[in-house]
Formats: C-alpha cells, structure tokens, sequence
C-alpha cells in the first residue's frame, strides 16, 4: 500500500509539473497587455515599463518560470498582482469557503443517488422513471440557470433564504446552512443525474451475480443480500463516479459562486481571469490539482478497503 | 425509453442500426430532432426570422415588458430579447460544433489507434486521458482566458481537447472489443491492410456509440460555453445566449422573468440532444431487452393432484413447466418435468446443456432468474406444495431445509468478505445462534469438508484460496445447517480432475453420514454412477427416462440415453459402478 500510495504521488506529481507547466506557459506568455490593462488606458509607455519590470514580466519566460518554480515549491505562491496581498493567504481564506460547499454537495449527491439507484435496480418501476427523468433534466439545465430560478423562487418571492453572501460555519452553523442551501440545490442535480444512473447499473450488475442466488439459496435474509453484499460489491462503481463529480463540482462552484456571491476558489478564479491576476489563477490551478489528487487517492483507498482484491 | 416500434425489430448487430430510423421511431427522439431542426433554422436563417437586428436597440425599452413589437420584452440595454435568442443560436451551435468537433478528431483516433495497436502507444495515450480528466475543465479555460482573448471560439477548442477523453475511452473499449473478433481475424488472414480494416470492419462498430457520445458532448459544451458567456468571458458584442442570461442576472430584481428565454432555449437544446442520444441508444439495446411479460397462459391447466402419500417420498415434482418472458408469450424452458425424490436417496438429472437440468433445480429452490416463473406443475416438498409460496415462506426453506451446491465455486462466494463471515452468516441467520457459537461450528465444519487448516480458511477471502477449497468451502456452507435436501448443481465440473475425485467423496460421505436427500445435477455419466441411485435424463425440458443407475448403464431404454451414453463410452473407460452405502435405496 506505501508503494502504491508513493507511486500515485510520483504520478501525480509528473502531473501537477506537467500541467503548471503548460498553464505558466500559456497564461505568461500571453501576459502582454498585463502592465495595461492593470494601469488602464492613459498610462504611459514609461508606468508600464516600470509595473513590467516591477512584475517581473519584462524578462524571458523560462526566467520567470525558473522563479516561480523555486518560490512555488517552497509554499509562495508569490503576490496578487491586483490585491497586493500574498496568493498563498488568499487562497487559504477561500479553499474552506469551497470546500465546505463541494463537500457538503458531494455528500447529498452521493446519498441521494445511492437511494435512488438502489430503489432503481431492486424495484424498478417509479424509481426507474425518476431516475430517468432527472438524467434528462439534470443533464439539460446549466446549473446556473437552476441558481438564478432558486434565487427568483426562494429568495426573492418566498424569501426563505439569502439570495447571496455566505456564513461562516463556526459562525451560526444554520446560518451556515442557509447560505448554502440553494447554491448546493443547484450544483446537485446534474451530479445526482449521472451518479444515481451509475448506482443503479453497479447494483444490477452486482444483482446478477452468482454468489447473490447463492447466498439467497442459504437463507440469507433478503436485506442482506442488499444491503451487506450488493451494495458493498457496487461500491468502487459508485466511488469512482463520485470522484469524478468532485472535479465536475470544483469548476461548477466557479459559475454557482458568482451567482451566489460566495466568496470561495472559484469567485477569485473568475475575478483573476477578468482582471489578469496571473499569480492567483496558477495558485488556482495548483491548488485544485492537487485537491483532485488527493481525492483520487482517497477514493482508491477507500475501494482498497471495500474491495479485498485490490491490492494496493 | 420505451420501445416504440411495435414491428417486430430484426435482432441488428451493433453498428448495423439505421441511426435515423432510431431517431423517428421513438417518440421523443422524434421531437428532439424537430426542435433541433428548429434551432438549425433559426441559425440558418436568422436575420429573416428575427424582426430586428442583434445589436438594435430602442432607449426606452430597457427592461421593458413582453409587446409593441418586443415579443419577449427587452433586454437591459432595450435591446428585444426574441431577436437576440434567434441570434444567439447562431453562436451556440458555432461554438458547441468547434469543441465537438476537437473532442471527436482527438478522441477517436487516439482511441482507434490505441486500441487497435496497443502496446506502448495505449499507455501513454491512457496517461494523457487521465490527466485531462483529472482537470477541472472550466478552471482551465479561466486560466487561459487572459492569453486565449475573449473569442470563445477558441475557448471552445481548448474544450474540446479538454473532452477527447470521453471519445478517447469509448473508441478504445469498442476497438478492444472488436479487434479479436473472427471476421478481423478473417480479413487480417485475407491479407487486407490496418487501414483498410479500421476503415471498413472497426469504424462501422464504433460509428452508433460514437454518434450518440457526439449528441451528449454536443450538450456539454452548450452548457460551458454559456457558462463561460455568462461570466463575462464572451465577446459582449455578439449575442450569446449565456451573454443575455448574464444581462438578465444583473437586472433581475428588476425583471425577474427575464431569466427565463435564454435558461430555456439552452434547456431545450441541450435536452434535445440527450434525447436523440437516448433514442439512438434505445435501439442499439433493443435487441437484448425484453418487454412487460406476458399475460400467464390460461390454457394450461394447474395440475394440483394431493400430496404424496407414501412419507418416504421427500420431493415430488409432478408436471413441471417453467417459462421465462419473450417478445410472444412464454418460452418453456421446462416442459412438463415429473421427478420423485425418496428420504436419503440420491437421483442424478443428467443431460446435454440446455435440457432443463438447472432450471428445474432452481425451480425447486424457489430462485428462477429474473421473469421466469413455474407456469404450471407443482412441486411437494415434505408433504408441502412449494411450486407457489410466497417468497417468505421460501426463504425460512432455504438455507434450513434445502441447501444448494452451485457450479462455479469462485463465482458464487461473495469476493468482498472473508469465508468465515460467508461461512457462519447462514448459521446465525438460520438456526439463530451466536456469532462464538457458530465460529467453532464453521471451524469444525472445515476441518470435516477437508480444510489443512480451519483457521487460516477462515480468515481468508475467496481470491486466496483455490478453486477445490472454494468449493469445500460452499459444501460446508451447503450442509451447516443440516438440510433435508442438498441441490447440487454440476459441483464438480469448474474443477481439476484430481480435486473432482475429492470433492466427490467428500459428498459421497456426508450424504451417507447425515442420509440427506440430493438432486445431482450432472452432465457426466462418471459422476452418476459414482454417486447416484437412481437417474433421470433430461432432453429438451423433458423427463425422457427415469432408472436405478445400474439398470440404466445396463440398459437404457430411450434412444436419447443410449446415444448419451455411447458418447461416453466410446472413448473413455467406464468406472466400476460402486455401490452406495446409504440405508434406504429405491430401485
């Protein structure tokens, strides 16, 4: 299991260099108009030459990579070019925001298409049709419209909950609730789309198993038989579809964040990117890779502990 | 979704379905592709359609309500929303086709390539597919906004690179599937190049799949991109669906509804696509799908009949008829199949495959394969009819009364729990004794089945122990509750031939030392005659002869027997047939 868990890491740290690589590359290099557009229109040639210089864009590419590589894996991720502040504490003041939202979403889906999927396979019928239903419908609304129409509908007409803004958990964990209640119903249904169609095809498959009209020929209780074997042999499908909703939901959180104004990853990724804030959005796409790989991993190790075939 | 067609659909391999017809014939497939026509025509011929230009606008129309001449109202710059979502097709299906289109390229000749040649070549490719993967794609295309401009057709081919994966798996699994298929074996033999059998046998496989994975990314991408639109990352002088939902965001406390039309028609459209995606994959699976079952056939009558008199008699099977739902009625499987089972006595079922054997078995057990069902016959077990009750009288029978021996040893012990879970799970379950009770019973019961070592079995899973300790194991399981009746269906036929002399004896010997009943079920005359005391051969779902084993190798009377039984004595030396040594034999 060390060795798997090294090798993973070898792999992913490949990955993490490939990728920051190729992003520093692509947004640096095509930093030209930075030094402008941050001073606006009537700067002159002089100003932006001294913001380049004091940026440190004016020199060659692999130069500044050399840099930003030498300070990147010692933690500092350097300093915003529109906040003056240090990327690495911006960024630790928004991952929880996140996280917390990505977290309690992937939780929801994972319930809900775990029963849903499961209703699917054993019994068929309304479930089927539910589930088939909401593969079209999650599939088809952006989950911003869905945002923008909960916002209409529960905020502004009902005024059940804030249309915007974000609460602290630590802070009134209802409020915490609140705030989040409608971004998390919109970044949900597309994910319980796909996960609860997964659900039920892993637990047909496992359905159909031998050693389930086995266990059955054996007396074994038919809750069992569902709930103790099925479901625990349909759990690496399941598992896996829910890694991959992780990363679907990280970008989503992008869109939701702003039409929530919640202060998280995404809201700065979408501010950085509009104002060329080059230094946050590498500290962005360093951050989420290595939050994907450490889902990853975790993933694999939970269906290590599911599966005992697995050996890691 | 549903099976639309009520013409009897010709069974159609994969690849040789009519993607239109596909499409027409179902319902909302149908509907999905005349709204996509409709966004089509509404792309083609916008500025006929559309009373105003795109960039028109009227001051005092900001915000203004749906009439005079603004079928939808106006937008937040007084610009007519109707005329904009006409426009804005335009741009959506430009931009969704750009990023298909990088997707598909990539993907399907990476995939082609990977699957067909393999080898060093798929490693990297798979590498590479998994990296874009793991990437969370909308991030991406925010950091690389700044250098990529606000032309989100280029957005759009970094996208698409983004999605290759998706083509890139599908394309390879299919290739992989296909590749080692006769007919490409065929034309490799014929002497027909790598190309030119990608382009006419693997291309003709992949090209339904592929189709309907174009339909589904066709609906991703209108989503990112409006996405993207909506952000602000767009040209702001093009109409855009998402551009107009991000003008409707922020004038929504002014105009609500506003929110709706561009919401709606990226809805519409993506949904659209799903369902022509759905429609075509409908039909790829119609052939191996079966509708509603059948109405049960009224004709055949229930032949009750009363319970077996003689007590010795422990099973009796009297005009079995199992059926399972086909696209006309019921296909019999069973076909009237009549056995009788004595207390301590042995019966073989033997027969080709296919005659019945095992589904009369699980008949008996009460666990037919999902829609099939007893049509008729019944089945008396212990003074019982059983052919009829209720799941949950069946299954306080099973485990306790009837036990089953499978086939496949690997295949029918759960693979994510160790044996002694499996093995002492029944004991608690049924008899209702303690988890420390039912340990010392399970470790006896390996050391009895033939285990070197109880404990170490006990704590292993399925995959660290072999096939013949596997099915020791199932026999255990099978006999630790104490059964009147064990099933045994073909328990040696997975095995080595030294481990089925073994495992042989070892049922040999606990029948005789518990004198349960059994139904053997066997293909293999050498088993029959080293076990049973009396046979019935199977053909065709039907009982042909029934005989005590040493009147049968002696003598067989139906034509089907002697044929079965020159086939195995033509080339094989017959066992000395050995009696057994059970108490009450019936001949």
């Amino acid at each position: 299991m060390l060795s798997y868990v090294s090798k993973r890491l070898l792999s992913s740290l490949v990955l993490l260099a490939l990728v920051t690589t190729l992003t520093f590359a692509m947004v640096f290099g095509g930093a030209d108009n930075v030094a402008q557009n941050i001073l606006g229109e009537n700067a002159t040639d002089q100003q932006i030459a001294d913001l380049e210089t004091r940026l440190g864009i004016d020199r060659p590419l692999y130069e500044q990579y050399g840099t930003w590589v030498a300070k990147a894996v010692r933690g500092d991720l350097g300093v915003s070019w529109t906040m003056g502040e240090s990327v690495s504490k911006i960024l630790s003041g928004r991952l929880p925001v996140t996280l917390s939202m990505v977290v309690l979403a992937i939780c929801i889906i994972g319930i809900v298409s775990a029963l849903l999927g499961i209703a699917a396979a054993v019994r068929g019928g309304w479930a089927d049709r539910v589930i088939q239903l909401i593969s079209v419908v999650g599939f088809s609304l952006p989950n911003f419209w869905l945002g923008l129409i909960l916002v209409v509908v529960f905020a502004l007409n009902l005024r059940w909950l804030p249309a915007t803004g974000y609460t602290d958990f630590l802070n009134s964990p209802t409020g915490w609730l609140a705030s989040l209640a409608l971004p998390v119903g919109a970044l949900v249904l597309s994910g319980i789309a796909s996960a609860s169609q997964q659900v039920r095809g892993a637990m047909i498959d496992a359905l159909r198993q031998d050693y389930v009209r086995t266990l059955r020929a054996g007396g074994i209780k038919p809750s069992s038989v569902l709930f103790r074997h099925a479901l625990r042999n349909a759990m690496p499908a399941a598992l896996t579809v829910l890694s991959l909703q992780f990363i679907g939901l990280l970008g989503g959180a992008a869109i939701i964040e702003r039409v929530f104004a919640i202060p998280g990853l995404g809201s700065i990724t979408v501010q950085a990117a509009l104002s060329g804030d080059i230094p946050v959005l590498m500290g962005v796409v360093v951050t989420m890779i290595i939050l994907v790989v450490i889902v990853n991993i975790a993933i694999d190790l939970a269906n290590a502990w599911v599966n005992p075939k697995v050996r890691l | 979704m549903s099976p639309a067609s009520s013409a009897p659909a010709p069974v159609s391999a994969p690849g040789r379905v009519s993607i239109v017809r596909s499409v027409l014939t179902n319902p909302l497939g149908l509907i999905a592709a005349i709204l996509l026509l409709l966004v089509i025509v509404a792309t083609v011929f916008a500025p006929l359609i559309a009373p105003f230009a795109a960039g028109d606008l009227q001051i005092f129309k900001i915000n203004a309500p749906p009439g005079d001449g603004y079928l939808l109202g106006g937008d937040g710059s007084g610009r007519d929303i109707f005329s904009r979502l006409v426009y804005g097709a335009q741009n959506t299906l430009i931009g969704a086709l750009i990023a298909l289109s990088v997707a598909a390229i990539i993907g399907v000749t990476a995939g082609l390539f990977a699957g067909y040649f393999g080898g060093r070549r798929e490693v990297v490719m798979s590498w590479i597919a998994d990296g874009l993967m793991a990437l969370p794609a909308l991030i991406v295309l925010l950091a690389f906004y700044q250098s990529l401009g606000s032309s989100i057709h280029v957005s759009m081919v970094i996208f698409g690179v983004m999605l290759s994966p998706g083509f890139y798996r599908l394309t390879r699994n299919l290739v992989n599937g296909v590749k080692h298929e006769l007919y490409v074996d065929a034309a490799r033999v014929s002497g027909l190049s790598d190309m030119r059998i990608i382009a006419r046998h693997i291309l003709l496989v992949i090209r339904a799949p592929v189709i309907i994975q174009t339909s589904i990314v066709a609906g991703i991408s209108i989503v990112i991109q409006a996405g993207l639109e909506f952000l602000g990352l767009g040209d702001p002088s093009i109409p855009t669906w998402g551009g107009m939902l991000q003008d409707a965001f922020a004038n929504m406390f002014v105009v609500p509804t506003a929110i709706l039309w561009p919401g709606l028609a990226i809805s519409v459209t993506v949904a659209s696509f799903v369902l022509l995606a759905n429609a075509i994959r409908d039909r790829l699976q119609q052939g191996n799908r079966v509708a509603a079952a059948p109405a049960l056939p009224a004709a055949v009558p229930q032949s009750v009949g009363a319970a077996p008199t003689d007590a010795g008699v422990l099973l009796d099977v009297r005009d079995l008829v199992v059926g399972y739902p086909a696209k006309s009625g019921w296909t019999e499987v069973v076909n009237g199949v009549s056995l009788q089972l004595r207390r301590g006595e042995v019966l073989g079922l033997v027969g080709e495959s296919g005659s019945g054997k095992t589904q009369t078995a699980f008949a008996i057990l009460g666990l037919l394969s999902t829609g099939g069902r007893i049509l008729s016959g019944c089945i008396w077990f212990d003074g019982r009819d059983i052919a009829n009750l209720p799941e949950s009288e069946m299954q306080k029978l099973r485990g306790k009364r009837i036990a089953y021996v499978p086939q496949e040893p690997m295949s029918n012990l759960d693979p994510a729990f160790r044996i002694g879970y499996q093995l002492t799970e029944p004991m608690v379950t049924v008899l209702g004794i303690s988890r420390a009770e039912a340990k010392a019973r399970a470790l006896k019961l390996l050391a009895r089945v033939g285990m070197p070592d109880p404990n170490r079995t006990f704590n292993s899973y399925p995959h660290q122990v072999s096939g013949g300790m596997a099915q020791r194991v199932l026999i255990a399981r099978a006999i630790s509750c104490s059964p009147d009746l064990l099933i045994a269906d073909e328990p040696t036929t997975a095995l080595d031939v030294t481990v089925q002399a073994e495992v042989l004896e070892l049922m040999r010997d606990l029948q005789a030392e518990m004198n349960m009943s059994v139904v053997l079920v066997t293909h293999n005359f050498g088993v029959v005659a080293d076990l049973c005391h009396r046979v019935s051969v199977m053909k065709d779902g039907r009982v042909v002869e029934t005989s005590a084993v040493k009147t049968l190798f002696a003598d067989p009377q139906h034509d089907y027997t002697k044929m079965l039984l020159a086939a195995v004595l033509d080339d094989v030396t017959p066992r000395v047939y050995k009696p057994l040594q059970a108490k009450e034999v019936s001949a």
